[in-house]
């Protein structure tokens, strides 16, 4: 740490990554225009609740004189509850993810991070406290917080195939979002959202597929391998298995989906093909919904 | 050489190596095609999926095959296959090649060129000693052998003739071959006098091989008119049954342009050798008619050329006296109408209707005056080659016409009231008629003896009387007289076209005389009685092809041989004119009949379309790599590499390979003048600098907005215009932006330039250096500008005058600011003497818009929006800066106003004067 030349040499490729990185998070954030979200209760806050006439107790600053001057009773002004709320991301950052089926979509891994970047910036901005699930950033606000994050993400990816949901360091009652393909082993998933369940955790698993993963368009001879060379599969008419792999797939969404739906939290598949711009929005109503 | 069928090799070893092909299907059996390697996150789903099918492994069996036929069709090309090899046997000895050289020929004659060509090749190669002879064009006698290189040079020249041989020549001519020779006939299929001798000498002096082209030979009698309709017969040798042809009637259209004027088809049944078809046409339509021919037939034969005898002449009837009721036999008409009807065109109507319709005669029957207007439309009718036949009657005798003074439309004078001679009230007898002298057209005529004349009207003795007299009565009065005038010629008989004054229209004579006369048509051909002693010089000669040409200097041909003869090289066919008609002599006679040729069954006789040695290796090397680039394709479907984009490429290199390139540049130029055009378009001059490019965009685009929101000018999009290439003349405006670094224009972008600006374009000139630079000097920009406009047409200018018009089109302003606030803005000079009258605000100012406005104040950096409409650039320092933006934009509309609407602010002066003339 202490060779000058090292440093600079990380500091410039953190820098690279995390400009282009930070600022498609804020540009897909943009789109949303969101405001304070209140607790529909009186509280701590700025913005206005309810007037209630002065109980015996209330003291004499609290009282609003101009609403009171309106009639014989004195009135409190009282603002509504705002209340911070945690949530954990986790991005896949398995092999796996680095897929692209074509070259004008970015990999499945660039535009998960996209999408957790952005919805971190939108809670963020919502007033939320935004970390990573584990135990590396824990949930804190502020634009500190989303450099942190951003580092977080642009750290090379881990050499595993497929990636394992981290369930650890949720705080009770917090939110998470799960950002990964899911084609990986299951149970570690499965385990996850019951410890998240256990805990009161809900959330949404974004499901974040190739279009080639969905369409399976591939024929003849072909060997398939998995990013990091682990799997293989040789056939001979690729052709004549796209229906049964299809068949695979939809089982999997479907559990998938099962899963989602006993622990509480939402269950949605994103592919790189389209626009971020729904995901982000589906992201945002979902962790709002189980507000 | 080695052959199988009609097949022959040149290189039969290398076939064996179709033995290896079944080895090659075992080896390429065994090799499937290879996997591809992908990389793919789904693997894990894949997992424990098993193929349905297993013997893709192999390579399937089309694919093979399609690979086994490409190495044969390789192996077979490499062998070199002839197609129909031909085993010359050498021949010996000296050749003759006769060629019948007739109109028959005509039809193929390149083909049989070659052929021949091929022949004397062929005898070259040999060392034969060659005679080409030609049947038309026989040599003087013998057989002149020369080397075959010889002949060839000569070949090129070499054309058939549009007669057929002539039988005492060819007797001749034959009579003097002696020695042994080889004999190749190139027949046409024509049957002619004479050739079965000749046939019997060429074999017994040698062999005889005999080249005749298999298809029916075609030829068209000349048409015949008969019954309203054209006869057109055509004739075959025996050939396939129900063959149609297509009759083609040729003329000069109206226009004076040769074209087909009618088609008519024309069926052989069954295996008639003649088909004959009438075709109806109006007379103006047949009159023109030059020509018939069998359509697609390159051949004299297939030509039959009309002459006068197709010809009916129109001719109106004019009576100067209404038919009186029920007295049809008294008309002055009838017998004229009865004399023409069957071989003339009958034409009714008023006078200058007739003259209208341009008849070949006009028959005035007792017509004495005519109104100035008729009678100098007929003069000159008759001067362009009308014949203008007249009768006298009572009323012209009455008349004072051509009394005094010769009328210009009568032949001579006439006395006073004529004379009746032979009635119950005169002395004398009815007077017959003196035989007709020779110089008189009627000369020959038999004159009949019940044919008197009892009243007549009677000639002025003149000096000319007895050269215009061209018909007399026995007592030397002239009974017809006639004048030359101009082109055409006036006749006038003296007596009535009826029977009241003489039985001349009773008789047979009469007819005759209108037919002399040129009045009616003439039957179809001249005995030859009847063209003794008059000599025809060809007009227009026919080619064996079938073509009229020039007939050049040939020499005029007595009539007689002309009457039923047969054309020869003296006497080509064509189109032969005599003193007042034309002839056609044609190839196929009205009695002519074509007959086949037969040969004997010893000799010979090969197609026109011999087999010819073909050298299969192309094709058969084409054929292997057509299918190689088969394999390809199935390869990589196989595979699944030929998908989405890849085959897409595959397809537009195929097809680009394949296909034809094309041109675009039009369809880019329609495209901006009709976006141009279509709506008030502003426009830049592209610098070749993008940032100010897009700033000058962009300061449009804001002009633009700006003009929609607040005037009813709307503009479309503003487009970006490259002097080089792109028209000017669609555009009202041009902002130009200078950059010290841009190029100088063509010389033809500058002529375009300067049209631009003379028909009324204008050009803002923006240097962009309001901030720093004054009057133009100084900046890199300003001298660009000055090397820029130096070859432009641009008057004298001077700093915009506070009364320009520019200062009210549409705001007030005084200035002109843009991005900078310079003052310095430049147009057109006012005229010296514009003065400002009395009561005005303003000076009378020059009519016309300012070609050019030329300042340093960035004005589309003012005027920039980006996409949101936002302003791109800051001007200026807060709200003073927005007040100068606003002020830019104003005079960007003050300036569109005036480009759009010219002076008319400037006009707005003289309202008040124009109201106060208006008494208001």
């Amino acid at each position: 740490m202490s060779d000058p030349a090292l440093l600079r040499s990380r500091a410039e490729g953190l820098a690279q990554a995390l400009p282009p990185l930070l600022a498609d998070a804020e540009h897909l954030a943009q789109a949303v225009i969101l405001g304070e979200h209140g607790r529909r209760r009186a509280g701590m806050s700025d913005e206005f609740w309810q007037y209630r006439p002065a109980h015996a107790g209330d003291e004499a600053r609290m009282i609003d004189w101009r609403r009171s001057a309106r009639s014989d009773a004195h009135f409190v002004r009282e603002k509504e509850w705002q209340a911070a709320q945690s949530v954990l991301l986790w991005v896949d950052d398995a092999a796996s993810m680095d897929f692209s089926g074509a070259p004008d979509h970015p990999t499945k891994a660039d535009r998960a991070r996209v999408l957790a970047m952005a919805v971190a910036v939108l809670l963020m901005r919502g007033g939320e406290r935004v970390g990573l699930s584990g135990t590396g950033v824990p949930p804190r606000r502020g634009p500190l917080q989303l450099l942190r994050l951003a580092e977080a993400f642009s750290t090379a990816p881990t050499g595993a195939d497929y990636g394992a949901p981290e369930a650890r360091g949720m705080a009770p009652h917090s939110r998470a979002v799960f950002l990964s393909d899911f084609l990986g082993d299951l149970a570690p998933v499965e385990a996850a959202l019951a410890k998240a369940a256990d805990r009161g955790v809900k959330g949404a698993l974004c499901q974040v597929l190739d279009p080639a993963e969905e369409a399976f368009p591939y024929d003849g001879r072909t060997v398939f391998e998995s990013m990091g060379g682990t799997l293989r599969h040789e056939t001979l008419k690729a052709g004549d298995l796209r229906a049964r792999y299809l068949d695979r797939l939809a089982t999997r969404k479907a559990r998938l989906a099962d899963l989602a739906r006993a622990t509480g939290w939402h269950y949605s598949t994103h592919h790189t093909g389209e626009g971020a711009q729904g995901a982000l929005l589906w992201l945002y109503r979902a962790l709002e919904r189980v507000r | 050489m080695w052959a199988i069928g009609p097949i022959g090799f040149s290189a039969p070893v290398l076939l064996w190596a179709l033995a290896a092909l079944p080895v090659l299907w075992l080896l390429l059996r065994a090799v499937p095609p290879a996997p591809i390697r992908r990389r793919f996150p789904g693997v894990a789903l894949l997992l424990g999926l098993t193929d349905d099918e297993t013997q893709t492994d192999k390579t399937p069996w089309w694919l093979l095959l399609l690979r086994m036929l490409a190495v044969a069709a390789l192996i077979v090309g490499f062998a070199g296959p002839v197609l129909n090899p031909q085993d010359r046997q050498p021949g010996q000895g000296p050749l003759l090649v006769f060629i019948d050289g007739t109109w028959a020929d005509a039809r193929d004659w390149p083909r049989r060129m070659d052929r021949v060509a091929a022949l004397l090749d062929e005898a070259g190669r040999d060392g034969r000693p060659v005679a080409l002879i030609q049947a038309t064009d026989l040599p003087q006698m013998g057989l002149p052998f020369q080397a075959a290189e010889a002949w060839m040079s000569g070949l090129a020249g070499l054309e058939p003739a549009p007669w057929l041989p002539d039988p005492q020549a060819l007797d001749a001519w034959a009579a003097g071959l002696e020695g042994g020779f080889d004999t190749f006939w190139m027949s046409g299929g024509l049957d002619y006098e004479g050739r079965q001798d000749l046939l019997a000498i060429f074999d017994a002096a040698g062999t005889v091989r005999v080249f005749e082209s298999p298809r029916p030979l075609l030829a068209l009698r000349p048409a015949v008119f008969a019954d309203g309709a054209i006869r057109l017969t055509a004739l075959r040798t025996p050939g396939a049954a129900g063959a149609e042809v297509t009759l083609a009637a040729t003329g000069r259209d109206p226009a004076g342009v040769e074209r087909v004027l009618a088609r008519v088809p024309a069926t052989f049944d069954g295996a008639a050798t003649e088909a004959g078809v009438d075709l109806v046409l109006p007379p103006e339509l047949r009159n023109r008619i030059s020509r018939f021919s069998v359509e697609g037939v390159r051949s004299a034969g297939a030509v039959t050329l009309t002459d006068d005898s197709l010809k009916r002449r129109e001719v109106a009837l004019i009576a100067g006296r209404e038919n009186r009721e029920g007295l049809q036999l008294l008309s002055p008409l009838h017998y004229l109408q009865k004399a023409l009807a069957p071989t003339a065109d009958l034409i009714d109507g008023t006078l200058l209707d007739v003259i209208q319709a341009n008849p070949d005669v006009i028959v005035l029957a007792d017509v004495a005056t005519l109104s100035g207007g008729e009678a100098a439309d007929l003069q000159a009718w008759v001067e362009e080659g009308g014949l203008l036949l007249r009768f006298a009657g009572p009323r012209l005798a009455a008349s004072d016409v051509s009394r005094d003074e010769e009328d210009a439309l009568m032949p001579v004078r006439l006395r006073a009231g004529g004379r009746s001679v032979g009635g119950a009230m005169s002395w004398g007898e009815p007077k017959q008629l003196r035989p007709f002298a020779e110089d008189s057209p009627f000369f020959g005529l038999s004159v009949p003896s019940d044919v008197r004349v009892n009243a007549q009207v009677m000639a002025q003795p003149d000096p000319q009387l007895a050269e215009r007299a061209i018909a007399a009565l026995t007592d030397g009065t002239p009974l017809v007289t006639r004048k030359r005038l101009g082109k055409g010629q006036v006749v006038l008989f003296h007596v009535t076209a009826n029977a009241e004054w003489s039985t001349l229209p009773l008789s047979g004579l009469f007819v005759q005389m209108l037919e002399r006369l040129a009045v009616s048509t003439r039957p179809a051909r001249p005995a030859a009685a009847e063209l003794e002693g008059t000599t025809w010089v060809p007009e227009a000669v026919l080619t064996a092809f079938g073509e009229l040409g020039e007939a050049g200097a040939l020499s005029g041909v007595p009539g007689g041989t002309l009457a039923d003869a047969r054309p020869g090289p003296g006497l080509p066919p064509g189109l032969y004119a005599g003193d007042d008609r034309r002839l056609a002599l044609n190839v196929i006679g009205p009695q002519t009949t074509i007959t086949a040729t037969t040969w004997p069954a010893r000799i010979p006789v090969e197609g026109m379309a011999v087999a010819r040695e073909t050298l299969l290796k192309g094709w058969l090397l084409g054929a292997a790599l057509v299918l190689l680039g088969g394999d390809i394709l199935a390869s990589l479907w196989l595979s699944g590499r030929l998908r989405g984009a890849r085959s897409g490429a595959v397809a537009l290199l195929a097809l680009g390979l394949f296909m034809p390139g094309q041109g675009h540049a039009q369809a880019g130029d329609d495209a901006l003048a009709l976006r141009a055009t279509s709506e008030v378009v502003l426009a830049h001059v592209i610098t070749g600098d993008a940032r100010i490019d897009d700033v000058a965009q962009a300061g449009l685009s804001g002009l633009s907005k700006r003009l929609y929101q607040r005037t009813s000018i709307e503009p479309a999009a503003p487009i970006a215009v490259n002097l080089e290439t792109d028209e000017l003349s669609f555009f009202p405006f041009l902002y130009w932006p200078i950059t010290a670094t841009q190029p100088l224009p063509s010389t033809e972008a500058y002529a375009k330039l300067n049209r631009y600006l003379r028909t009324g374009g204008m050009i803002l000139f923006d240097t962009r250096d309001g901030d720093v630079a004054r009057y133009g000097g100084g900046s890199p920009e300003g001298r660009r500008l000055q090397q820029l406009a130096r070859p432009l047409d641009i008057p004298p200018l001077e700093p915009i005058p506070a009364d320009h018009v520019l200062t009210r089109t549409f705001y007030l302003l005084q200035d002109f600011p843009g991005r900078h606030a310079s003052r310095d803005v430049w147009v057109e000079a006012a005229p010296p003497d514009a003065e400002r009258a009395e009561g005005m605000p303003f000076r009378d100012l020059n009519d016309g818009v300012t070609p050019v406005v030329i300042g340093g104040n960035d004005w589309a950096a003012a005027w920039a929006i980006d996409d949101q409409g936002a302003a791109m650039f800051p001007v200026g320092r807060g709200y003073a800066g927005e007040r100068q933006r606003e002020i830019a934009f104003r005079f960007g509309i003050n300036l569109m106003m005036h480009v759009l609407t010219g002076n008319y602010k400037s006009d707005q002066v003289h309202v008040p004067a124009l109201l106060d003339r208006l008494g208001q």
